[in-house]
């Protein structure tokens, strides 16, 4: 071990780690809001790199038959809320609109040169095609038992994470994949070569992280969101939507995850089922911050992509053991630090 | 109506007439994993078994096809299933080396003739009395290990860096491939593992580019053998790289393209097919097999599925001498089938030629593999 090999397995740790960080904050957030430890938060990092490279490679997406169905189920649904509560007129409009959007993508999909378009523009189809999934599965799967336990919400997250990977497995093929990368150059920085791949992955990431910090702290929109992670009923009382917060958290979600899959696919493969492990170490992070902290989170998370890229040096057979002992110590040392509470409210 | 019903009657008449002499029927049940991780593997297997005998000799042949999801669990129940509710003669699969491994000693309890469509030499050596039930459809490592480092030999490479899987297929090559290179006087110089689902190998490739072998063998199935074959490329090793026959896939050209090239492997003549030269048994065979799968299924086979088809070849042998012993669905029938498996002599499969014996249950020799390397995008020959 030279300084050399600590720069790049430095470079490369954090690289990894700025994608687990960005996860670690929309799962910290999907939590906070809606109590839903969101295990499908990986499943859109699939998605996204898959999508991303199918458009890359001319094919049509067959992705786009689940959003259609998502969205088919969620008219349904919608259609029989109204029903049973007549006497508001408007809202049909909304209703025929979630149709057709699937129907204008796959329109696209199917009608455009695909594999020419810009690079830009094909990310740009892969967002569109894959985020709207995110309010689509809160409506349907999370809306409608908001207020079971927290344990109910985890079972019915680990069965949409087992069903949407079933569902890529159909969609996306057995093998991996993985795209152009958005430029190919290559940066000397002292004795190392950084890849511009990776310049890209940390800015976005960071980007991101600002943006959304911005948004939390400065926009209308985020305060009521953060009112109603810190408390749900308040604020109800103060006239904020529940299902909106809901629909809102899962959508971005949606999106950090399926930026997080088109950042990362020039630079790995990525299969149909690679996108739990990545969230997986988002989680850990996550941990490290007590599901609470936002700072702490993407700290924890970048610790753990550097974690994860030296013990790869040093113990390769044992790397996910490593870094998933990490936790141990940590909540030893959080529930060492807490005091106990009495069981609250509920 | 009765127009409708009276050539059904008929057709059923002249069926009872005809089958009734010709009722004895084999089972045979297969297991593949034409969904979940594995499904790569399991998917061909699962669209042969249409090209699979349906008749040998005097016996017409029953396939119960059946899933498992490539979990270990549902291999094992489907086994069960099959053994106990359909009373199988013979099994063929199932798709993973794991699950194989979990469920040689049900088919081994029930007596069940087990063709293991599978790439890892634990399910037949080392033989004992519940092995003796399992025969192997693949090429055993050691044969394929043996062609790349009598390459290395011939190349002139002394020293070589190892980065495998973190699994039994990596484990086993690391074993198998360790041992021959030493014999040979060739020194691994760095032992490397990874993970299928890994976002990047940097340190395992850093550890191996300090080593400074002369060569680098890459030990994992699939699409995943791609990712360290970039990695050290991109971080400027200049050495030659070796890949398993794991890597003998569309995908592994595909995901790799110029990064790849030049790669040697060792596998199935399959995919050099219209290079090898008519005189090879299997050619024919071979061809055969990819014609009828193209016509079926509308796309290429991968190598997996012709695993599945020489256990049909296999059993189409062995049958009729079984046959002798006893009828279909008895337990004679099943042992005496074993004994004949195991006395298959020069069969002629689609990747080689099969000598089954009492202490081999793979049967496989050098005719079960080609060196092959990676010039232009698509695989060659070694001349």
């Amino acid at each position: 071990m030279n300084a050399q090999i600590a720069l790049i397995l430095g470079q490369d740790g954090i690289t990894n780690g700025a994608i687990y960080a960005l996860l670690a904050l929309s799962i910290l957030l999907v939590f906070t809001v809606t109590r839903v430890l969101f295990i499908p938060q990986g499943e859109f990092v699939a998605f996204g790199a898959l999508t991303m490279a199918a458009i890359q490679a001319g094919r049509p997406v067959l992705l786009v038959w689940l959003l259609l169905a998502f969205a088919l189920a969620e008219a349904a649904a919608d259609l029989i809320a109204r029903a049973k509560r007549p006497g508001r007129a408007r809202g049909l409009w909304r209703i025929a609109a979630k149709v057709i959007y699937p129907l204008v993508i796959a329109a696209l999909l199917y009608k455009l040169p695909l594999a020419q378009l810009p690079m830009a523009v094909q990310a740009l189809l892969t967002l569109l095609l894959v985020v709207p999934m995110g309010p689509q599965l809160y409506r349907l799967f999370y809306q409608p038992i908001a207020s079971a336990s927290t344990l109910v919400l985890l079972i019915v997250s680990i069965a949409v994470h087992l069903a949407l990977v079933g569902l890529g497995l159909l969609a996306f093929g057995a093998e991996g994949a993985r795209t152009a990368p958005f430029s190919d150059a290559s940066l000397a920085l002292g004795p190392i070569n950084i890849n511009s791949q990776a310049l890209w992955v940390v800015a976005v990431s960071a980007v991101l992280i600002v943006v959304l910090y911005q948004f939390f702290e400065r926009s209308m929109y985020g305060k009521a969101l953060r009112a109603a992670a810190f408390n749900r009923l308040g604020a109800r009382l103060m006239g904020i939507s529940p299902i909106f917060a809901g629909r809102a958290t899962f959508f971005l979600a949606a999106l950090i995850g399926t930026v997080s899959g088109i950042l990362i696919a020039p630079i790995t493969t990525m299969y149909f089922d690679s996108g739990f492990m990545v969230s997986l170490k988002g989680f850990v992070g996550a941990i490290i911050g007590g599901l609470v902290s936002y700072p702490l989170a993407a700290a924890g998370a970048i610790l753990v992509g550097l974690i994860e890229a030296f013990s790869s040096f040093w113990a390769s057979a044992y790397k996910e053991i490593i870094v998933f002992t990490l936790i141990i110590p940590v909540l030893l040392w959080r529930s060492l630090k807490s005091h106990h509470v009495e069981e609250e409210d509920e | 109506m009765l127009s409708k019903k009276l050539p059904l009657a008929a057709a059923a008449a002249v069926a009872a007439l005809f089958a009734l002499p010709a009722l004895a029927q084999v089972k045979v049940g297969v297991v593949t994993s034409s969904t979940g991780p594995t499904a790569l593997v399991g998917i061909p297997q699962k669209n042969t078994v249409p090209l699979l005998p349906k008749k040998i000799g005097d016996l017409t042949v029953e396939y119960i096809s059946l899933d498992d999801a490539s979990d270990s669990t549902n291999s094992v129940t489907a086994f069960k299933k099959l053994i106990s509710e359909q009373n199988v003669d013979a099994l063929i699969g199932p798709s993973g080396s794991p699950n194989a491994m979990g469920v040689i000693q049900f088919a081994a309890e029930a007596g069940v003739p087990m063709l293991a469509p599978v790439g890892t030499a634990a399910v037949v050596l080392p033989m004992n009395e519940q092995k003796k039930w399992v025969f192997k459809t693949t090429q055993n490592d050691d044969i394929i290990a043996r062609a790349l480092v009598d390459h290395m030999v011939k190349t002139g490479i002394k020293t070589v860096g190892f980065i495998g899987l973190n699994d039994p297929y990596g484990e086993n090559w690391s074993k198998v491939f360790t041992a021959l290179a030493t014999e040979k006087g060739i020194k691994v110089t760095a032992n490397e593992r990874y993970l299928r689902f890994d976002s990047s190998v940097t340190g395992q490739a850093l550890k191996i580019l300090a080593a400074k072998p002369d060569a680098v063998l890459v030990a994992a199935p699939g699409a995943a053998s791609v990712l360290p074959q970039t990695t050290l490329f991109d971080q400027g090793y200049k050495g030659k790289f070796y890949q398993t026959h794991g890597a003998a896939l569309p995908d592994f050209l595909k995901l790799g393209g110029k990064k790849v090239e030049g790669t040697v492997l060792a596998a199935s003549l399959m995919l050099v097919l219209p290079e090898m030269p008519d005189s090879n048994p299997s050619k024919k065979v071979a061809t055969d097999y990819i014609a009828a799968y193209e016509k079926l299924n509308g796309s290429k086979p991968a190598t997996f599925g012709a695993n599945v088809y020489d256990a049909g070849l296999l059993l189409e042998k062995a049958v009729p001498l079984a046959e002798k012993a006893g009828k279909p669905g008895t337990k004679e029938f099943r042992s005496a089938l074993r004994d004949a498996l195991e006395q298959t002599k020069e069969l002629v499969g689609t990747q080689g030629v099969y000598n089954m014996s009492a202490a081999d249950h793979s049967g496989f020799d050098d005719r079960g593999r080609e060196l092959i390397t990676v010039k232009d995008g698509n695989w060659t020959l070694v001349k």
